[in-house]
């Protein structure tokens, strides 16, 4: 098709090579999407549109692109994900309460840092614990973690129902409390950490993270420094949750409580990443929107076909049946997810109408 | 003393209801590697399907047999869809494979039988009684003798019949089993059977103690740290860490849990398993991991 064409686009220099975008068509079409998302989106937007769909689409993206840099690229599986996003948001919420000068961004910044140092704890045992020992580490933390914020009031201000609530959402003087407040916040927010992650895989670390996972026997004997890049990629994936769950508790569901983030959030980003795609960066958003989008499709459907909106338990069921049944699919059909199939497509759109 | 001990023995005893869940979990690992998570939810789908038969007015045995029939039906189709594909895969795919695997049982037990919880009686109750002056539940006592039981006949299946044999050919060397002739397709359905065999005891006494409902799958998180504790390959090393488990998540609770706060046995059972794993990396019974490039 006219719009891919990569004639006359050559590699000729190391630094071409690291583009995130090799193609010209392609960073067009970005910076072409980003201004949508920017600038047009913001104003034409129904709040339901921020509220219901962007604003946990987007975070969950985030919390996805966290996983999948711990799991998808350095192969250690983690059941933990959520407990790092709790540690995120209480981190910020304590911050934002205890030092009030601090701007916004700073303690969701800051919280995000605290949450690496507790991955780095939680990946401690991963220098001598392989495989799937591994996951006791992180269920451990995810058990720990919910235990110890309502365990202990201070966390919470001494709230009696262990609740915490969105600090004063403002940046340098201006309110983001609205919806499109929260959407901007968010964007701004997660395409800054995806170009990060990016230019991160890209890098060397990446590599080492990748050598990690294909074989970490191998990975030793070229001299790559195991131990640091597992407790850096559980530095990095935490750190990204962390600010993900900030996120999601303030921008998104405005007031949060421990339990909210429990075993089955944790389940419910390893199933964005494995759906979307384990080791793609593109797959976390895909999953993520599968995962957003898949229950409102489902109650709509159910509204359509039988009249009525179908009984929330049943919808549950109906939801869980669908989400073990896909991923069951994927890993089998498809276990580079929905990115891979993206990627087909694209190339089978830009070399239409030839096949090969 | 009498209450350290009575603490000591009641929590053992209550560790002897993990071990029944990670014995079916060692067994399938052993026999095909694949780490089931979904077997909390065949203990979820095996107690309501017993209990929704027996509430039709179906005697106990029929319905226990019927049951077993079902999870046999059941385990012919996960072989067929899942496993047979799944073949070759890396272990952690087929652990998210069987992840993805418990939604689904989860989400049809619950759409097949609904999500009311259901009443189970064993006929057996939860009563105190005295044990050389320590109170014991009756329930617990019970519970040991069927463990007990159900292990004595498992080994007796694994040392003496032709199944048992091949499957621990098939655990030892999958590829030497296949050559002899051993037919691994059967093994894995016999296999899976027979843990859901061990699932429905277990389901039907965790039944009996929280009655049967959703929460029930969740057991599987209390096995999880027993299996790890005592290796993934071991039916004596899941007991043991089960009596384990047991023993220090109830001292725990009395006399760690006043001080730093109660409500500490959903978490405690996790750390006592990696202080474990840091001695001993693959268990207490597991088998040492060998690396080559």
């Amino acid at each position: 098709m006219f719009l891919f064409s990569q004639a006359r686009q050559y590699v000729e220099q190391y630094q071409d090579e690291k583009r995130i975008f090799r193609l010209k068509e392609h960073r067009i079409l970005f910076i072409f999407g980003l201004l949508i998302a920017f600038l047009f989106v913001p104003f034409v937007g129904p709040d339901y549109l921020f509220n219901a769909i962007l604003v946990p689409f987007l975070v969950l993206a985030l919390a996805g692109l966290g996983l999948n840099i711990l799991t998808g690229y350095t192969g250690q599986l983690s059941l933990g994900a959520a407990a790092f996003m709790a540690v995120g948001a209480f981190a910020t919420y304590n911050l934002e309460l205890r030092i009030p000068q601090l701007p916004l961004l700073v303690s969701i910044f800051l919280g995000g840092i605290i949450a690496a140092l507790a991955g780095i704890v939680v990946g401690l045992p991963s220098l001598r614990i392989k495989g799937f020992y591994l996951i006791v580490s992180t269920l451990a933390a995810q058990f720990f973690v919910p235990w110890l914020f309502t365990q202990y009031g201070w966390f919470t201000n001494n709230n009696a129902s262990g609740v915490i609530t969105a600090p004063r959402m403002e940046i340098l003087g201006y309110s983001i409390n609205s919806p499109v407040g929260h959407y901007l916040l968010t964007l701004s927010t997660v395409v800054v950490l995806t170009v990060l992650a990016r230019n991160l895989i890209n890098s060397q670390y990446g590599r080492n993270f990748r050598a990690v996972r294909d074989m970490e026997t191998a990975a030793i004997t070229i001299g790559i420094p195991v131990s640091q890049t597992k407790l850096l990629a559980f530095a990095i994936s935490s750190f990204y949750l962390g600010i993900a769950g900030a996120l999601w508790a303030f921008a998104y569901l405005g007031t949060i409580e421990a339990d909210g983030l429990d075993l089955n959030r944790s389940f419910q980003i390893l199933f964005i990443i494995i759906i979307g795609g384990l080791g793609s960066l593109t797959g976390s958003f895909l999953g993520a929107a599968f995962i957003v989008l898949l229950p409102i499709l489902l109650s709509v459907l159910g509204q359509a076909v039988f009249g009525q909106a179908i009984d929330q338990a049943l919808l549950q069921n109906l939801q869980k049946i669908i989400f073990g049944g896909l991923i069951i699919y994927f890993l089998i059909k498809e276990p580079e997810g929905l990115s891979r199939l993206l990627r087909n497509l694209y190339h089978r759109l830009r070399k239409w109408p030839l096949r090969y | 003393m009498s209450f350290f001990l009575e603490v000591l023995l009641g929590g053992t005893l209550a560790g002897v209801m993990y071990s029944l869940v990670a014995i079916g979990f060692v067994l399938i690992y052993r026999a095909s590697g694949v780490f089931n998570f979904a077997q909390g939810s065949l203990v979820l789908f095996s107690a309501l399907t017993f209990v929704n038969l027996t509430e039709r007015g179906i005697p106990f045995v029929v319905a226990f047999i019927v049951t077993l029939f079902v999870i046999f039906v059941l385990v012919l189709l996960i072989d067929a869809l899942i496993l047979k594909h799944l073949i070759n895969r890396s272990v952690i795919t087929l652990f998210m494979a069987t992840l993805g695997l418990s939604y689904v049982i989860e989400g049809l037990a619950q759409t097949v039988w609904g999500t009311q919880v259901h009443g189970l009686d064993l006929g057996i109750s939860d009563a105190p009684i005295n044990f050389f002056g320590i109170m014991l539940s009756k329930f617990d006592l019970f519970a040991t003798g069927i463990a007990g039981t159900l292990v004595i006949i498992l080994s007796l299946l694994f040392s003496k019949t032709r199944f048992g044999i091949s499957l621990r050919a098939v655990a030892d060397d999958p590829l030497a089993a296949q050559s002899v002739g051993i037919r691994l397709n059967h093994i894995w359905i016999l296999v899976w059977t027979v843990a859901g065999f061990v699932a429905l005891v277990a389901g039907l006494l965790w039944g009996a103690r929280l009655g049967v409902q959703f929460s029930l799958s969740l057991v599987v998180l209390k096995a999880l740290p027993v299996l790890i504790i005592g290796g993934f390959t071991s039916i004596a090393g899941a007991i043991l860490a089960g009596l384990i488990v047991g023993a220090t998540e109830k001292l725990a609770e009395i006399y760690l849990g006043g001080i730093i706060g109660s409500g500490i046995e959903n978490w405690f059972p996790y750390v006592l398993a990696i202080l474990f794993l840091l001695v001993y990396p693959t268990g207490l019974f597991g088998q040492k991991q060998v690396t080559r490039v």
